[in-house]
């Protein structure tokens, strides 16, 4: 579907077609990190949103074309970035990986 | 009012945990969050149901409210303590609803949910258990509270404050990006109003930036000390957490939430609106 990587968070009852999906998955190792923060920050660095990740380490944003920057917090680990570019009718999967 | 009494450190909880007369209550925007760990003794206000009438778009009246709380398990005389995820987004609007009716000891968690757990620091699963209480609301503190009619005359007249991200303050985006984009019918902003994103409020970690920071912050984008100020967002729970820095934490005297915000002005028929990045003409 539009780019989401077999595994990835589904995308029941989202419209891909009308949104510019960003979403992914926080790691520490392969395990998955469900108490972590993951912000949005837009092409001038500016927050937009944040979101706790699940229990199973995943997030999503619902955001609009263009650059963007996910900015990770989780417990004893430094803030990871990491670039994206999102597109209407696409959804862009992400992998974060935060120090062991 | 100021930054010792209205705010707690994520340590002062920890030390308090077992201390009479305090009561945590934790408060968000993903109202499972509670259910998936809260911090001990601490309990549940869910704003989509608890706080908010489910016919009229509207809060839940006086009694409503006198209910909820007797239930809960609150006393008009404790110290509550909020705190919820997203920099403390929710609980600051809870704040804001507890001062509405009339609490006098309201604090907020420095930080909220999301310092706690980057701080390592414990979560239950464990439900407490409280007794019902009687507890007497005020009227509603209309001073602290802006509506659609007061937001139009506002336009070139006081301080608005615009806190959503500065996409949906162009109208670029209709909604928070990590919301589908619906709702208003109208993007933009208000006319003269100043674009003051509610993050920069925050440090990453989700407290507040110090009182001169955030001085700064306003001063930088040329509000009137002289004048009222009213912030708002787009459903007005951002805006809360702006009416909480500029009231209770730098002291400016006359500032409202206008809790209708975006939704609500951008489907008023006939008002003006201001599209991109500059503030606009009156």
């Amino acid at each position: 579907m539009c780019g989401a990587k077999e595994g990835g968070l589904s995308l029941d009852g989202v419209n891909v077609a009308k949104e510019a999906v960003i979403q992914g998955q926080v790691l520490r190792g392969e395990e998955p990190v469900p108490n972590a923060y993951v912000r949005l920050l837009d092409r001038s660095g500016e927050f937009t949103a944040e979101v706790p990740t699940s229990a199973t380490g995943h997030f999503r944003f619902f955001a609009g074309d263009g650059e963007w920057t996910l900015r990770t917090l989780a417990p004893k680990a430094q803030p990871v970035d990491t670039r994206v570019v999102a597109a209407t009718g696409s959804v862009a999967e992400v992998q974060v990986l935060v120090s062991a | 009012m100021s930054r010792e009494n209205s705010l707690v450190t994520a340590q002062w909880v920890e030390d308090n945990l077992d201390t009479d007369g305090i009561v945590l209550i934790e408060v968000d925007e993903d109202t499972t969050a509670y259910d998936k760990g809260h911090i001990r003794g601490a309990i549940k206000l869910d704003w989509t149901t608890d706080l908010q009438d489910q016919v009229r778009r509207d809060f839940v009246d006086k009694e409503q409210f006198e209910a909820l709380l007797s239930e809960r398990g609150v006393s008009n005389d404790d110290t509550v303590v909020l705190y919820g995820g997203n920099n403390n987004w929710f609980a600051a609007y809870a704040y804001w609803y507890f001062k509405l009716y009339g609490h006098s000891d309201v604090k907020l968690l420095d930080g909220g949910r999301k310092k706690w757990e980057l701080d390592s620091r414990e979560l239950t699963d464990a439900l407490p258990t409280r007794e019902k209480t009687s507890y007497t609301a005020t009227e509603q503190d209309h001073s602290i509270r802006a509506f659609r009619d007061e937001t139009v005359a506002a336009i070139g007249v006081k301080n608005l404050i615009d806190v959503r991200s500065p996409d949906e303050y162009a109208g670029r985006l209709l909604a928070p990006a990590h919301l589908p984009q619906e709702q208003s019918q109208r993007a933009g902003h208000v006319p003269t109003s100043l674009n003051v994103p509610w993050s920069k409020n925050c440090n990453d970690d989700g407290t507040f930036k110090s009182d001169d920071e955030l001085k700064a912050l306003y001063a930088e984008v040329g509000i009137d000390d002289s004048k009222d100020t009213i912030a708002l967002c787009r459903i007005g729970e951002r805006s809360s957490l702006t009416w909480f820095v500029l009231k209770e934490l730098l002291g400016h005297q006359n500032v409202k939430n206008y809790d209708g915000s975006w939704t609500e002005y951008g489907s008023l028929v006939g008002v003006p609106i201001t599209l991109g990045d500059e503030p606009g003409e009156a």
